[in-house]
């Protein structure tokens, strides 16, 4: 079975008559790591409380692993890791009994060696025998991902994992989760951070009021609704974009100094190449070149726009 | 049945009382000492003695009593709260832990330090006052059946409270009256009839006479109607957890 997480027709509404997802279908591979994106309110949280247990679907079904979460609520949460988006933790417990306390509610007997190991790759180690409420932001946020680990989960939650981190400790929380990956684990993050999905994830899942807009392999996604700019940088300013240009779609920077050709992927007939013949046969003459392409936030941002 | 969830919870809580030993040992230890000062010592030697037994020593089971009904309540509702409060009651609800293992873990610590407290209470007494165990075994199930009875009742207050006030509503505005008016500190039969009658309806009365029975074989009311009446509690206390349960009631939306 390649599908790990199976999600279908998941709705929730909030006894405040709040509707919260409608209709959620999604299915999470085996070993891949999904970013689950958009913007807040959208049901990001929501849907990961209830794959976990802590909400209850209005209606729908959700499978991890062939168990139902109702009915087989035991096996499938066993599976399960999570590392919640606030910073809950005990404060006058020690590290090293709080990473204790989680593998022992997910019923696996202590495992000094297992402990050791996952504290060490998150930094911790040292600070085992510390109280939790000596301990910084950063290392708090760590220690929410220790203990989520601490029972050797085959699916992991990241629910805005590196919300407030600094940049070391994002990047290195990027590596953990690679490793993650490599040892099989699959990982389902939801982020603010689009340059967080862009660099982790395998697929990305878009949603907005409730509802999932869409699911596309990342580089899929970057390739389908990513947009390509070609600009060039003119020996000699054009008043305006010549007429033999007209069917390219073409902006002309207010100077006049640089040509920027809009170019979408797909489209084999926009190639870079033809158009540059085009611009040789208009008798234009370029100094430089160079080209950017949309970011996953770009296209995040529109797409969530769209659908507004 | 997830008996390693059920150890993790219970030695998390004991872990937390012997961190806070002074507040969950020491000072009912010296609460209940002052107890002795005040009404063994002081009030005691103007009151012979009361169903043939010494004062003080006729106190002794009230006062175990009245400490216990407050700390198991105060242990369980706090032990259930706090992660209320803090967040971390998403790791015991993804968990997978089915929730009479949540109820053993949580109302099981707090019972078990009820108890070593009653223990201590008993030894502290035993400074002060001779103590008879008359029937033993009785002594002991009544302690036990109270103090998990009366945990349940925290667990049940815990999940209610939204806010550290209403944790101490129960125990200082119901559970501690009705002790003092339950005889912690006298027979009902002292009281004049129709205050007599009115104290059958505070259910601590049963509690304690059945408990002081099993010390001196004394009773207020019969030791059977004692029991059924710690029974009731207990099947009570368990309904409204199952219920809490089933329904999510402050737990899950």
């Amino acid at each position: 079975m390649n599908d790990i997480i199976e999600i279908s027709g998941v709705s929730k509404t909030y006894a405040s008559g709040f509707t919260a997802l409608k209709g959620i279908d999604l299915t999470v591979r085996r070993g891949e790591i999904f970013a689950l994106l958009g913007p807040n309110g959208a049901g990001k949280t929501t849907l990961i409380s209830i794959v976990c247990g802590i909400v209850r679907a209005s209606s729908g079904r959700v499978m991890v692993d062939g168990h139902d979460i109702v009915s087989g609520w035991r096996k499938a949460r066993a599976l399960i890791g999570l590392v919640p988006q606030e910073l809950t933790t005990d404060a006058f417990e020690s590290v090293w009994n709080t990473v204790s306390f989680t593998r022992g509610l997910f019923g696996l007997r202590a495992s000094p060696a297992h402990l050791e190991k996952v504290l060490r790759a998150l930094s911790l180690w040292d600070k085992r025998n510390s109280r939790i409420m000596t301990l910084s932001g950063g290392m708090k946020r760590r220690l929410l991902i220790a203990k989520a680990l601490a029972h050797e989960p085959r699916v992991l939650f990241l629910d805005e994992p590196t919300a407030g981190v600094d940049v070391d400790l994002r990047h290195d929380m990027w590596q953990l989760v690679s490793r993650l990956r490599g040892e099989g684990v699959t990982v389902i993050l939801t982020t603010h951070y689009i340059e967080e999905a862009e660099e982790m994830a395998d697929r990305v899942g878009v949603i907005n009021n409730g509802e999932l807009v869409l699911v596309r392999e990342k580089a899929d996604l970057l390739r389908e609704f990513g947009t390509k700019r070609l600009s060039l940088r003119l020996r000699r300013p054009l008043a305006e974009v010549p007429e033999a240009l007209s069917a390219w779609r073409l902006e002309l920077s207010g100077d006049g100094g640089e040509l920027t050709y809009l170019y979408d992927a797909r489209d084999a007939r926009d190639g870079v190449g033809g158009f540059l013949d085009r611009v040789r046969d208009a008798g234009i003459e370029f100094t430089d070149l160079g080209t950017t392409e949309s970011s996953l936030e770009d296209i995040f941002v529109s797409l969530v726009r769209q659908r507004q | 049945m997830n008996l390693e969830a059920i150890g993790a919870i219970y030695r998390y809580e004991m872990a937390r009382a012997r961190r806070t030993v002074t507040q969950t040992i020491v000072s009912p230890v010296i609460s209940t000492s002052l107890y002795f000062v005040v009404f063994g010592a002081a009030l005691g030697s103007r009151i012979q003695s009361v169903g043939g037994v010494g004062y003080g020593s006729f106190i002794v089971p009230g006062l175990v009593m009245l400490s216990l009904l407050g700390q198991s309540i105060s242990n369980a509702s706090f032990g259930i709260y706090f992660p209320r409060f803090t967040g971390t009651i998403y790791e015991i609800l993804s968990a997978p832990v089915s929730p009479v293992e949540i109820v053993l873990g949580y109302a099981g610590a707090a019972a078990t330090k009820s108890v070593i407290l009653g223990a201590i209470i008993l030894l502290t007494a035993g400074l002060f006052v001779p103590l008879h165990f008359l029937h033993p075994v009785w002594m002991v199930a009544f302690l036990v059946l109270t103090a998990v009875t009366f945990s349940l009742v925290g667990f049940i207050i815990g999940i209610w409270a939204d806010g550290f006030e209403k944790l101490q509503i129960v125990p200082l505005l119901i559970v501690t009256p009705l002790t003092f008016l339950g005889g912690s500190f006298y027979s009902i039969n002292m009281l004049p009839r129709p205050w007599r009658t009115v104290a059958l309806f505070d259910p601590v009365v049963y509690l304690i006479s059945g408990f002081r029975w099993s010390f001196y074989g004394i009773a207020d009311v019969n030791v059977g109607v004692s029991l059924a009446m710690t029974a009731v509690f207990l099947a009570v206390s368990l309904a409204i957890v199952w219920w809490i349960f089933r329904t999510g009631y402050r737990l899950k939306t």
